[in-house]
């Protein structure tokens, strides 16, 4: 099966298939030798490449995968890596509520805290980057802002409510 | 020696106070709030008691619930540990008036240092170098004028009660002296309940140095050398370090006996940090004196070989120092980085939430206090400090080079934190030749940032393994699922060294 996956905004095919129990893969059209294996849920153990002489092994990456209601990043090392997959079988993919373009998107609180202030109104018309709620956490306040143009379809918090990590605060159009 | 000590505190600090009772064979007492239900301080300790709501003032500061749980669970001391009451003269009252012990100073030492005005007025007694500037809370605008004019500007205007860099104001011109008296008044007044404000000599590029003393209640106090806390954000510390690069063994003695001579004149016992300034020249100033332990503490204890919590215990308890000032030598060199659940990407904003993943870096020369764990809820109401990593080494290239690594280690998922400043401070020629003083950060944070461009083969293995965590998630069933999980297990055996 082939997944078009997106690392840091480039975008790559990935080909990838199971035979006796050993992932067999291609990046792009070319081959590439892994073994992989989970260490846990969400770390990975990915070995890439090879040496002569048929020894089994090659470049050790631990890679770490991190959730969250918007956007997936992967960790090697130090380093971060935004990723996207499209599955094939699933027509819309794994795009995420909040980005750019056609649709209704929903405002998601990014951490548990309180909605200090709701500054629209539903049916307001809204600009790009224009705040339309500030949440408090830890005694700082952040206001979250519009993706898009469009007007408030629906608010569905109230001042003073306490949201969690992923809570739809309010749906844009 | 005490039988029970209840901690009045949570996080990291109350596990470190665990640990040392453990090790001393005292029984430990956690308190929490509604939140902290399971924090790791309250699994680690041998009790638990539940002080109330998640806010501080009705639970970590609540004096009047704290010592009544301390005497029904029948502790006979209390560790205050940093923060919260540890700096409360009026509980170190309590705590005495209810028979309990304070581990720390007396309530009285306690308020000397406990007004900048008031210290400054003790130490001027004892021939304590200060900083220029009025020994008093200024009168007027007029009196604030004419001391500006005394001194020379730049000038610093300070909060009598203040701390954590509230009620500050840096005047370099006396155009801008009056706003920025009213605004630090004001702030003053908002953050301690004391409009009190007072006017210092601006020391420019000033380096952060304090000195660790141990004071028993029989008359010894020692000094235990210094730390530098140069490295700083909005005047909180960041990365804290002994000694200090610029500190020779002459200046080390200087600094200690003056620090020595400030707590005898306050009466001080039990463990206290004086700070000072150091300008270009290296003169020092008396900053001020913090009377409690401090959270960078495991520094010293790293180039000293002491342990500062045993020491606190024991002197509380009314016993010796077991050494003097000539026994104490300092040995390599220690770095601490105070690992918070802030983003720094986005203002250092505090991004508290679930760790869903928590790797803890460990190996040759690497010191780990935590409060946090893997499956912890970050709460949103109290500082956001998860950890402390320390690292150690001969000298202060191999400690660097050692928090380096440790920090390709040390993985917190779920969470944003500020590992990456880290990881740059590291590696800025300027933190490494020691250039250092308390606009290091605000400077380097200005500059240019260069990312290291991540190498194209992790981008290429992080596309992979986007694509395998998918294609293992499509396929697996509930058996292949249980396979996983027993070989999971016998993983994390062999990974945790448990074969």
């Amino acid at each position: 099966m082939t997944y078009e996956v997106t690392i840091d905004g480039r975008l790559y095919r990935v080909a990838l298939a199971q035979k006796d129990g050993r992932w067999h893969c291609s990046v792009d059209g070319s081959p590439v030798q892994i073994d992989a294996v989970p260490v846990r849920p969400n770390e990975l153990s990915l070995i890439i490449g090879g040496i002569s002489g048929g020894i089994a092994g090659g470049i050790s990456y631990d890679v770490k995968r991190e959730k969250s209601p918007q956007e997936t990043h992967l960790w090697i090392g130090s380093s971060r890596h935004k990723a996207e997959v499209r599955d094939p079988r699933s027509l819309q993919g794994r795009r995420s509520a909040g980005g750019e373009g056609e649709g209704t998107k929903k405002i998601l609180a990014a951490m548990p805290g309180k909605v200090v202030r709701v500054l629209v109104k539903e049916r307001d018309p809204v600009e790009a980057g224009q705040g339309v709620v500030v949440v408090e956490a830890m005694k700082m306040q952040n206001e979250l802002k519009s993706p898009k143009q469009g007007a408030v379809q629906k608010i569905l918090v109230a001042e003073g409510a306490s949201v969690n990590a992923g809570d739809v605060l309010l749906l844009i159009e | 020696m005490f039988k029970k000590i209840l901690i009045a505190n949570r996080g990291e600090i109350a596990v470190r106070v665990i640990r040392a009772c453990r090790e001393l064979g005292i029984r430990s007492a956690a308190v929490y709030s509604d939140v902290d239900r399971t924090s790791l301080h309250v699994i680690k300790a041998d009790e638990a008691y539940y002080l109330g709501p998640t806010a501080a003032t009705e639970s970590y500061l609540n004096i009047a619930r704290i010592l009544d749980v301390a005497k029904r669970a029948g502790a006979d001391a209390i560790h205050p540990g940093y923060g919260f009451l540890s700096e409360n003269a009026k509980f170190a009252r309590a705590c005495a008036g209810a028979g309990i012990k304070f581990i720390g100073p007396t309530g009285d030492a306690m308020e000397v240092m406990g007004s900048k005005t008031g210290a400054r007025r003790a130490m001027e007694k004892a021939g304590i170098p200060f900083v220029p500037g009025s020994l008093r809370g200024l009168e007027s605008a007029e009196e604030a004028e004419q001391v500006a004019e005394q001194i020379g500007y730049p000038v610093m205007l300070k909060a009598a009660s203040g701390g954590g860099g509230k009620g500050m104001r840096l005047v370099h011109e006396p155009a801008e002296l009056h706003s920025a008296l009213e605004a630090a008044k004001s702030e003053a007044a908002r953050s301690f309940g004391d409009d009190e404000v007072y006017i210092e000599k601006a020391i420019v590029r000033p380096r952060h140095i304090e000195m660790q003393i141990l004071a028993d209640e029989h008359g010894h106090a020692v000094y235990l050398g210094e730390r530098e806390c140069s490295i700083q954000r909005r005047h909180q510390k960041v990365v804290e370090e002994a000694p200090s690069a610029i500190v020779n063994d002459d200046l080390r003695r200087r600094m200690g006996e003056v620090a020595v001579r400030v707590a005898r004149a306050a009466n001080y016992t039990n463990a206290g940090t004086v700070e000072f300034l150091v300008d270009a020249e290296k003169n020092f100033y008396f900053l001020e004196m913090n009377t409690r332990l401090q959270v960078e503490h495991p520094v010293t204890e790293l180039v000293t070989g002491l342990d500062l919590v045993h020491l606190q215990i024991l002197i509380a308890s009314g016993g010796e120092l077991p050494f003097r000032q000539e026994d104490l030598t300092i040995r390599g060199h220690a770095i601490e980085c105070r690992i918070c659940a802030e983003d720094p990407d986005n203002h250092f904003f505090p991004s508290p939430g679930t760790i869903t993943m928590l790797l803890p870096p460990a190996g040759p020369g690497i010191r780990y206090d935590s409060g946090s764990y893997e499956g912890w809820t970050v709460p949103i109401d109290y500082d956001p400090l998860l950890a402390k990593l320390i690292g150690y080494g001969s000298d202060r290239n191999q400690a660097t080079m050692r928090l380096e690594r440790a920090l390709t280690e040390y993985f917190v998922g779920g969470i944003k934190t500020n590992i990456p400043l880290f990881q740059r401070i590291l590696q800025d020629p300027d933190f490494h030749a020691a250039r250092l003083d308390t606009g290091y950060l605000e400077r380097l944070m200005g500059g240019p940032s260069d990312p290291q461009a991540p190498a194209q083969g992790a981008q290429v293995a992080a596309a992979i393994a986007a694509a395998l965590f998918a294609a293992m998630e499509g396929t697996t069933t509930e058996a292949e699922a249980a396979a996983v999980n027993s070989a999971h297990w016998k993983r994390a055996a062999l990974r945790d060294g448990l074969r």
